[in-house]
């Protein structure tokens, strides 16, 4: 069953059509990549479904739910959760504050609380000794590792990724990436956002192309990697 | 060196004030990235309240109290009324509709108080001092002084262990993100507001404290030195906010004191000339936001 289906989306940015009738659907325990250029509309994308930004037109649909019209706010608490571009950790809070912020939704639930912390700081070991660090102190590998475990500290069931390796060393990005397989062979299903094409067509299982605020092409990724359409999709000619 | 002395607990006196004031206005600053120019009007409602609660007898240390309550509720009647349906919009709309809000505040306390300035019953002890020495301390600037100091502790404990605090330290950095975090918008701003509104009718009561008078307009001149104060400090930063308050104070206090008497005319021009030599020191402040210029909202 499809756990996440945008149907038609929508999104304007005053007179800027950033994303123009997208339609894509996951299934459960999948990693699907969203692959496509600067601008193609990856992002706003993420952030319509999360309802960062507004749905012009469209619909998104969590579990068989409507989820337009919510507030963001309400989304992690149904089991949706987006680790922004970026990283955008609070920087002048310590890690484990960022953490804690992270099971808001889990507030009445101390134990529960406590057990995330507990994972995460067995899933990102270098969390626990700069647990007391200030967050905007740590290299950007961190606080990258920093920014997903903050996300997964709700258990969401759908984990929305967004760039999760740009700017980063090289060997930090198979770090980051071994992680992501290791979340869905835990359960969480995956949508990532992402530049390096080869590597998120290695995890995933499928992929969509956008360019110009639409999916191109969409496929396995097995057969996304041996096609032209990607590198057609970035170029600009269909 | 007595009167340094004597001046110098003024300038911490006064200087709490307006770093209480200006904490008040930081805060909504840092997390809604506006000025609320109706700051000073909660002021003034404590003020009144504390004058009603003279008039029909209330000991003072029931009306203090009770008058800084219903500071806090009228700054959540702000927001809801005033602030929210305007959330989203630009920084100079949110700017003239706290104006709004301040001027239609004012002329109600006109109309239905009185445009003259009204005595409030205060305890006599507030108007008596101690003697160290030479030294005469007032016993309200002794209250003002630890009052504030002990709400400047209160005010960081809240900030640094509750889930509401380190939510509001979150979104004044990010506020987007810190929804995407399951924390609601209106609980962090109307927390926000609940807590300015409290440091505003703390300051309202000390204030009235010092000069046994409230009028439609009093929570004005407060305000834009409090206003100075979070500039000079940092806008949208607490710290830096409590440090312009009392560096404000500092300023003032002894410039009074130590200028010579025909330049004493000149006392405000020269104090904001200070200000404006220590902001082209510091152009983001003594103690600069964490996010100086990242968008609010």
């Amino acid at each position: 069953m499809a756990i996440l289906t945008v149907e038609g989306l929508h999104v304007h940015y005053g007179p800027v059509e950033a994303v123009r009738g997208v339609s894509l659907s996951i299934e459960d325990g999948e990693i699907v990549a969203l692959l496509g250029a600067n601008g193609a509309g990856k992002s706003s994308t993420l952030n319509a479904i999360v309802g960062l930004v507004p749905t012009h037109q469209g619909q998104i649909g969590f579990k068989g739910d409507s989820l337009v019209g919510l507030a963001t706010e309400q989304l992690v608490r149904l089991g949706i959760t987006l680790t922004p571009e970026g990283r955008r950790v609070f920087g002048s809070l310590t890690v484990e504050e960022n953490l804690l912020l992270g099971s808001m939704p889990l507030r009445k639930s101390a134990d529960r609380r406590k057990q995330n912390l507990e994972r995460m700081f067995d899933l990102f070991p270098i969390l626990v000794e700069r647990r007391q660090q200030i967050a905007g102190t740590l290299s950007g590998g961190q606080q990258q590792m920093l920014a997903i475990a903050r996300s997964l500290m709700s258990s969401p069931k759908l984990l929305l990724l967004d760039e999760p390796s740009l700017g980063l060393a090289p060997q930090i990005v198979d770090t980051i990436f071994d992680q992501i397989v290791a979340l869905r062979d835990s359960g969480i299903t995956i949508l990532l956002v992402e530049q390096n094409v080869a590597m998120s067509l290695e995890v995933a299982d499928r992929g969509y192309v956008m360019a110009a605020g639409s999916i191109v092409t969409s496929g396995t990724a097995k057969d996304l990697g041996s096609s032209h359409l990607i590198e057609q999709a970035y170029l600009g000619h269909q | 060196m007595d009167v340094f002395i004597q001046q110098s607990i003024n300038a911490v006196s006064l200087g709490g004030t307006y770093a209480l004031l200006a904490l008040g206005l930081a805060i909504i600053f840092s997390i809604m990235g506006m000025i609320n120019f109706a700051h000073g009007e909660l002021m003034t409602i404590t003020g009144y309240a504390l004058m009603y609660c003279g008039l029909v007898g209330l000991p003072f240390v029931i009306a203090a109290p009770f008058a800084i309550l219903i500071a806090v509720v009228a700054a959540l009647l702000m927001e809801r009324i005033a602030f929210r349906p305007v959330r989203n919009s630009s920084g100079a709309t949110l700017l003239v509709t706290s104006f709004a809000v301040a001027v239609i505040l004012q002329t109600l306390f006109q109309n239905l108080v009185s445009p003259r300035s009204q005595a409030v019953i205060l305890p006599d002890m507030l108007a008596q001092s101690v003697h160290f020495g030479s030294l005469s301390i007032g016993i309200n600037q002794i209250l003002s002084i630890t009052i504030t100091l002990v709400i400047l502790v209160l005010l960081n404990w809240f900030l640094r262990h509750t889930i509401l605090g380190m939510a509001m330290r979150a979104a004044a950095e990010d506020f987007s993100i810190t929804r995407l975090m399951g924390v609601r918008a209106n609980a962090v701003i109307a927390g926000a507001f609940a807590i300015s509104g409290a440091l505003a009718g703390v300051a309202g009561v000390l204030w009235v404290a010092q000069r046994a008078s409230v009028d439609p307009l009093m929570g004005f001149i407060p305000v834009l030195k409090a206003f100075i104060a979070a500039i000079l400090g940092g806008l949208g930063s607490l710290t830096g906010a409590v440090a312009g308050g009392f560096a404000l104070g500092f300023i003032e206090i002894y410039l009074a004191a130590y200028l010579p008497d025909h330049i004493q005319p000149y006392r405000e021009a020269l104090a904001l000339g200070i200000v404006i030599f220590l902001l082209l020191l510091r152009p983001n402040g003594l103690v600069p936001a964490f996010n100086v210029g990242r968008e609010k909202v």
